[in-house]
């Protein structure tokens, strides 16, 4: 089904300790360019365990990660950076006290070192999905509402031009509303062909703008298939998207 | 006193607290971007007077043999990880700077005849010498324990400045130096007299400071520096590299460190372990900033130089004692104020 299109980031048989508990067993996760894949599943499921290991924010303990097919051995965050994949971690981690617009030009610092000088032109670009920013561009990060800083987590990530986009719970304490408006920007983001590893708990929002999806469930992958199939699969349904799921 | 004396005592107590103030700086700045306490900051100003000084008298500076020595070891490590990870394109990078840098620094010492240059001559290839000792204190020492406690970090700074001292010693010998003024004459204001190399510190100072102010905000490698003090993980996932940061703050500190040096040299006379005591008056000022505050830092470091100063017209034995004190109601107030600050997120 997804073998179609040659996948640009390629996790296999990843497991992941913390001292000697294990909380990642054997994943095995596929994202090809320009598709969005969700990974759904409860809290301590081990989601974002799943995406440090890839960032190389945490040591993985076993398996391997492929980008565009070479495997990228131990590397640590700034290697996997620089392959081009972006991760917005669960705590957004902005710059608190710079402006927005300084945050967003250290969102393409990688690419400024190695020589690209098209900051001013990527920063309208982004100003252009985000007019909110825009309009608050010299208002330090700290100060943003949270929709406003969830926003600017994700620009800052598109000022490196992502080759894999991962979202850590882009949704998390966020109105409806906002919700909506950023799950709209993450889908319209597919025609820019970075493959987004989209990880949630508003399971509802990401099937409908996820390609596939996979169900992490204590560590282990327990579900996986093409979203509009989960979607309607009753033990997705129960667990996940029954009234439990919508919050 | 009469005004007189509080004028005069007014100028020196601000020129010494100019000096403590770029040091506060540099303190907050190794402190926010690395976790170190940078106790060894005095002895890069040490160095960097009797580096200066040597040249001037002829000799050779022991600093010299210092930069080949940590060149090589870090370019041994260096080399060894780079080969055993296969990243075979960072050697000639390697090489370059830790083993070509000093060779030729020390080829360029001994074609030219230093103590014949013109003083600016002089002031740069000190700093050259003095400098690139910083990044590669950071390497040999620091850097392999980067996630380690501020309290383990501030065990490796107290071992890292009795190493400094002790090599000081070797270097310099027990015997104080003092330079020449970068120029002579004074201006003469109202009653108070102005000497030339007062207004060199102060104007230097303030450059220096307006540089390194250009530089947070202006440019984005010292945005990048910020942002690592700010949020770690968050310049990391930017592709900021904590070790650069690290190693760009500590080319700063040593960098104001060695200059403050020079500059304080015709003023005092600098001995092998005098910048410690100069580097604790320059930690006072940080803890007014709270380790992280620049202005409060730069102020609180001022404070601290006109305090000395006065208290030295006053009550001169008890002058050292006096300065340090200022710690304690500091302390109380930033106890009493600030609320616990997770060391990481
Ligand atoms: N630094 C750590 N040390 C020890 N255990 C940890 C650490 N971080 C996470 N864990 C444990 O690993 C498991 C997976 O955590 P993880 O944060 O990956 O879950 P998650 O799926 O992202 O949950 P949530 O939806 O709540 O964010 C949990 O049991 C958690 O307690
Ligand atoms: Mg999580």
């Amino acid at each position: 089904m997804m073998d179609a299109i040659s996948p640009v980031l390629e996790v296999e048989d990843l497991c992941v300790s913390y001292g000697k508990v294990e909380a990642l067993h054997h994943a095995n996760i596929k994202v090809g360019a320009g598709q969005i894949v969700t990974v759904i599943g409860p809290n301590g499921a081990g989601k974002t365990t799943m995406l440090s290991a890839v960032m190389g924010l945490l040591p993985r303990s076993q398996g391997r990660i492929r980008f565009n097919g070479t495997d990228v051995g131990d590397a640590e965050v700034g290697v996997m950076v620089g392959y081009g994949v972006t991760l917005v971690p669960e705590s957004r981690a902005l710059f608190a006290e710079m402006s927005v617009e300084d945050n967003l030009l250290l969102g393409a610092f990688n690419r400024y070192r190695a020589g690209n000088r098209d900051q001013e032109q990527t920063k309208d670009e982004v100003f252009g999905i985000f007019p909110r920013l825009k309009e608050r561009r010299n208002q330090y990060a700290g100060t943003l509402s949270g929709g406003e800083r969830q926003m600017l987590a994700l620009a800052r990530a598109l000022m490196a031009k992502p080759k894999v986009l991962m979202l850590d719970e882009p949704s998390l304490g966020l109105a409806p509303l906002i919700v909506r408006e950023i799950f709209r920007v993450i889908s319209s983001l597919k025609d820019t062909g970075v493959g987004i590893l989209l990880v949630e708990q508003n399971a509802r929002a990401a099937l409908q703008v996820a390609d596939y999806a996979y169900v992490l469930e204590t560590g282990e992958i327990a579900l996986e298939g093409l979203s509009k199939r989960l979607i309607d699969d009753p033990k997705v349904v129960e667990s996940y998207l029954g009234l439990g799921g919508k919050q | 006193m009469d005004l007189q004396i509080a004028l005069l005592l007014g100028q020196d107590g601000i020129t010494n607290g100019a000096i403590y103030a770029l040091l506060s700086l540099a303190l907050v700045l190794v402190f926010a971007v690395t976790r170190v306490i940078f106790i060894p900051q005095g002895e890069f100003v040490a160095f960097g007077a009797l580096t200066l000084a040597s040249f001037q008298a002829g000799k050779t500076p022991g600093t010299l043999w210092l930069l080949i020595g940590a060149g090589v070891a870090v370019a041994l490590i260096d080399l060894s990880v780079a080969l055993r990870a296969g990243h075979v394109r960072r050697i000639p990078r390697i090489v370059a700077w830790n083993l070509v840098y000093p060779a030729a620094a020390a080829a360029l010492i001994f074609l030219v005849k230093p103590n014949e240059m013109p003083l600016l001559a002089q002031i740069v290839l000190s700093l050259a010498l003095v400098v690139p000792l910083g990044p590669l204190t950071y390497r040999l020492a620091y850097q392999p324990l980067a996630e380690a406690s501020v309290l383990v970090l501030l065990i490796v700074s107290v071992a890292v400045h009795l190493a400094l001292v002790g090599l000081g010693l070797l270097f310099f010998g027990a015997e104080g130096s003092r330079t020449p003024a970068f120029s002579d004459g004074s201006i003469v204001i109202g009653s108070l007299t102005v000497t030339g190399q007062t207004l060199w510190v102060l104007g230097a100072s303030l450059m220096l400071i307006v540089v390194l102010a250009v530089f947070f905000e202006r440019t984005i490698y010292g945005k990048a520096l910020r942002a690592t003090a700010m949020n770690r993980t968050g310049a990391r996932l930017m592709g900021i590299s904590t070790v650069m940061a690290g190693k760009l703050s500590f080319l700063l500190a040593s960098l104001i460190g060695a200059f403050s040096g020079i500059l304080i040299a015709p003023i005092t006379t600098i001995y092998y372990d005098t910048g410690f005591l100069i580097g604790l008056k320059g930690f006072v000022g940080a803890i007014v900033g709270a380790l992280s505050s620049y202005p409060l830092a730069a102020a609180g470091a001022l404070l601290v130089g006109l305090l000395e100063s006065y208290s030295s017209f006053w009550a001169s034995a008890f002058k050292e004692v006096i300065v340090f004190t200022l710690i304690i109601p500091v302390l109380v107030w930033l106890s009493l104020t600030t609320r616990h600050v997770e060391e990481e997120e």
